[in-house]
C-alpha cells in the first residue's frame, strides 16, 4: 500500500491540502487528499492522539477527528485550540487561520511498523 | 428577463464586510442572476456596528453599503436581480433608507426595499441566561453589552420577497438562510421537505464565503495554483428544483472552481459535517458528492436534513476595550539576539516599572510568532519584528504600551527601526440561545 519509492514525500503537505476556521475557542481544520491511494497514509498520520502530542500548549482541549471517507477527507474539531479564540487572542493570527499549516507541516508516518503501534 | 440554462441563479457578491467590489459589478452585470447575495456579517462585525450606532444613531450598518449600492443596483436593476444583504447590522432601517436614497440619486423609481428588522433581542434576554457551549452565564462578564442580535433564517426573509421585494436587507441574518429563502420561494419547497433544506443550505454555505470557493483563500504555489488572483471572479449556484446544485463562476475572470476547491469550503468552520445547524434545518453534509464537471463547474449534491434546532442562537456583543499592537524591526547579523533584548527590556518595563496588570504577549516575527505557542520558532533569522499586543479596558496602558515600544529607538538594542504602534476597539462576543416565539421578525417595504 505504501510506496517507500516515493520518499520525496515527508509532510501532509505532499500529499494534502487544507483550511482552517474558529468557532470560539475551537478551530477546525479540515484537510484533502489528493491521490485516495494516500488516504490511509493521511489518517495514520494526523489522529487526534499525535496532535495533543505535537502542540500540548496549543491545542488544550479535545481533539475529535471526522472522517468522511468517500471524499477521502478529514475534519479535525480541537477543543481549546485559539488561545483563547477572536476575543481574547493576542496571537498575531487572532482566528487561528494559519493552523491548516501547522497540520501540513507534520511529517508523514510512512513507517508500516507504526501500525502495530 | 429569460436566464440561462432553466436551473435557479444565485451568485455572491460580498462574502465578508470588507470583500471586493469590482468583481461583483461584473457579476452582476454578466451573470444572468436570479439573486444576489451580499454576505456582509460575522459575530464580531455586527458587535462593532452596535458600538458604531451607539456614537451616531444614524450609523451602524456596513460601511461600505452606499458603495456597494451605487455600484450594483443599475446592473441589479436592468437584469431584474434580486439583491439580498445582511449589511444592515445593527441598523437595517438606516440601510435601507440610505439604500433608497442611493437609488433616488441613480434615478431608479419603483424600487422595493425591504428592511427586515426583530433580530435585536437586547430587551428580551436577561443577564442571568447561560452560555450556549460553555459555563457562566451574561453577568459574568462584567462589561458592558453593546448589543444582542438572533439569527434569523429563511421565515423572516420569505415575506418580504413574496411582497415583490427587489432589494432585502436585514441585520443579523443566518448566512445560508439568505440563499435558502430565494430557493424556498422559487421552488415552493415546504418546510417539511428537510432534505431540500439541507441541499439549499449546502449551497448557502458553500457561497457563503464568495471566492474561497472560486480559487480564493486556495493558493499554495507549485502545489496548488490559481490562475490571475488578482482577478478572482465570484461563484455563481446553478440551483436545480432537487437541490442539487453546479458551482461555477463567469468566463474570463481569475480563479478556479475544481473539486479541491469546492472541498476546502464544504466543512469550513463546520464541525460534525452530519449537523450543520442554522435556524432552518440540521443540515447534513456528511454524504454530499462533489463531481468536477471540468471548465471551472462543480456538481454538488446529496445533503440531507433533520429537524431545525428548537431554540435560535444569539449573539450578544461587548464593549471589551482596546487592543494595542506596536512593533519595531531588527535586521543583519544577530537580528534575533538583538529582537530578544528588545522583548525582554518591553517586559520589564511594562510589568516591573510600570505595574501593568493586562495581558500582554510579545512576538519575534521571523523568528516565530503565529506559531509559538504550537512550539515552532527559529534562531537564524536576519529579519525579525518585534510585536507587542496588549488588551485593556483601560486607555492609559494602552497608550503606556506604545511609548515604551517607541522608546526602544533611543533606549533598546543597536539599529532597531520602522516603530509603528495602533489602537484598536475591542469587542467581546457570547452565544446564547432564545425561544423562538419571542423572536418576531417583521418587514417593511420602502419605495423610491
Amino acid at each position: 500500500m505504501i510506496n517507500h519509492g516515493r520518499n520525496q514525500r515527508l509532510f501532509v503537505r505532499d500529499i494534502a491540502h487544507a483550511r482552517a476556521g474558529d468557532k470560539g475557542n475551537t478551530s477546525n481544520v479540515n484537510i484533502w487528499v489528493y491521490d485516495p491511494e494516500d488516504f490511509e497514509l493521511l489518517k495514520r498520520s494526523v489522529t487526534p492522539e499525535r496532535i495533543k502530542r505535537e502542540f500540548p500548549r496549543l491545542v488544550r482541549g479535545t481533539v475529535t477527528r471526522y472522517v468522511v471517507e468517500h471524499l477521502h477527507g478529514l475534519n479535525l474539531v480541537m477543543g481549546e485550540a485559539l488561545e483563547g479564540g477572536v476575543n481574547a487572542s493576542l496571537n498575531l493570527d487572532s482566528h487561528g487561520k494559519s493552523w491548516s499549516y501547522l497540520i501540513l507541516g507534520l511529517t508523514l508516518d510512512t513507517d508500516e511498523k507504526s501500525l502495530q503501534g | 428577463m429569460a436566464k440561462a440554462n432553466g436551473t435557479f441563479r444565485i451568485g455572491t457578491g460580498a462574502g465578508f464586510s470588507a470583500d471586493r467590489l469590482d468583481p461583483a459589478v461584473d457579476l452582476a452585470k454578466r451573470g444572468q442572476l436570479h439573486v444576489m447575495v451580499l454576505e456582509c456579517l460575522g459575530e464580531r462585525t455586527v458587535a462593532f456596528a452596535h458600538r458604531d450606532r451607539m456614537a451616531d444613531p444614524r450609523r451602524g450598518y456596513n460601511a461600505l453599503l452606499e458603495r456597494r449600492m451605487r455600484a450594483l443596483l443599475p446592473a441589479c436593476r436592468a437584469s431584474g436581480t434580486v439583491i439580498i444583504t445582511n449589511m444592515g447590522a445593527a441598523n437595517p432601517r438606516a440601510a435601507a433608507e440610505r439604500t433608497r436614497d442611493v437609488a433616488r440619486t441613480l434615478g431608479i423609481s419603483g424600487l422595493k426595499i425591504a428592511c427586515i428588522e426583530g433580530d435585536d433581542v437586547t430587551k428580551l434576554v436577561q443577564p442571568d441566561q447561560p452560555f450556549m457551549d460553555e459555563p457562566g452565564t451574561l453577568a459574568d462578564i462584567g462589561r458592558p453589552v453593546v448589543g444582542m442580535n438572533a439569527y434569523l433564517g429563511a421565515d423572516a426573509i420569505m415575506p418580504a420577497l413574496e411582497a415583490g421585494a427587489d432589494i432585502v436587507i436585514g441585520g443579523r441574518l443566518a448566512d445560508p438562510s439568505m440563499y435558502l429563502a430565494p430557493l424556498m420561494r422559487h421552488y415552493g419547497w415546504q418546510d417539511s421537505e428537510l432534505a431540500k433544506l439541507g441541499a439549499g443550505t449546502l449551497v448557502g454555505h458553500l457561497m457563503e464565503c464568495g471566492m474561497q470557493i472560486t480559487g480564493g483563500y486556495f493558493a499554495d504555489p507549485g502545489i496548488k495554483d490559481v490562475p490571475d488572483l488578482a482577478d478572482c471572479g465570484y461563484p455563481i449556484a446553478e440551483v436545480s428544483a432537487d437541490g442539487s446544485a453546479v458551482i461555477t463562476k463567469l468566463p474570463e475572470t481569475g480563479g478556479r472552481v475544481n473539486e479541491a476547491t469546492v472541498k476546502e469550503q464544504l466543512l469550513y468552520e463546520v464541525h460534525d459535517p452530519a449537523s450543520y445547524l442554522t435556524p432552518d434545518v440540521t443540515a447534513d453534509f456528511s454524504r454530499v458528492m462533489v463531481k468536477n464537471l471540468g471548465e471551472d463547474r462543480v456538481r454538488v449534491e446529496g445533503a440531507a436534513g433533520r429537524a431545525r434546532p428548537e431554540k435560535l442562537k444569539v449573539t450578544v456583543g461587548f464593549d471589551a476595550g482596546v487592543l494595542a499592537e506596536a512593533g519595531v524591526s531588527y535586521a543583519g547579523p544577530a537580528a534575533g539576539e538583538r529582537g530578544r533584548l528588545a522583548a525582554g527590556i518591553v517586559e520589564t518595563r511594562l510589568k516591573e516599572t510600570h505595574r501593568i496588570s493586562s495581558p500582554v504577549r510579545i512576538d519575534l516575527i521571523g523568528a516565530g510568532s503565529l506559531f509559538a505557542t504550537a512550539g515552532k520558532t527559529r534562531t537564524d533569522s536576519e529579519d525579525v519584528r518585534l510585536h507587542v499586543a496588549l488588551r485593556t479596558t483601560e486607555r492609559e496602558q494602552a497608550d503606556l504600551m506604545l511609548w515604551e515600544v517607541e522608546s526602544l529607538l533611543c533606549c533598546g538594542p543597536a539599529g532597531g527601526g520602522g516603530y509603528r504602534g495602533v489602537i484598536t476597539p475591542a469587542v467581546e462576543t457570547k452565544s446564547v440561545l432564545i425561544d423562538r416565539g419571542l423572536v418576531k421578525p417583521t418587514f417593511e417595504i420602502l419605495v423610491t
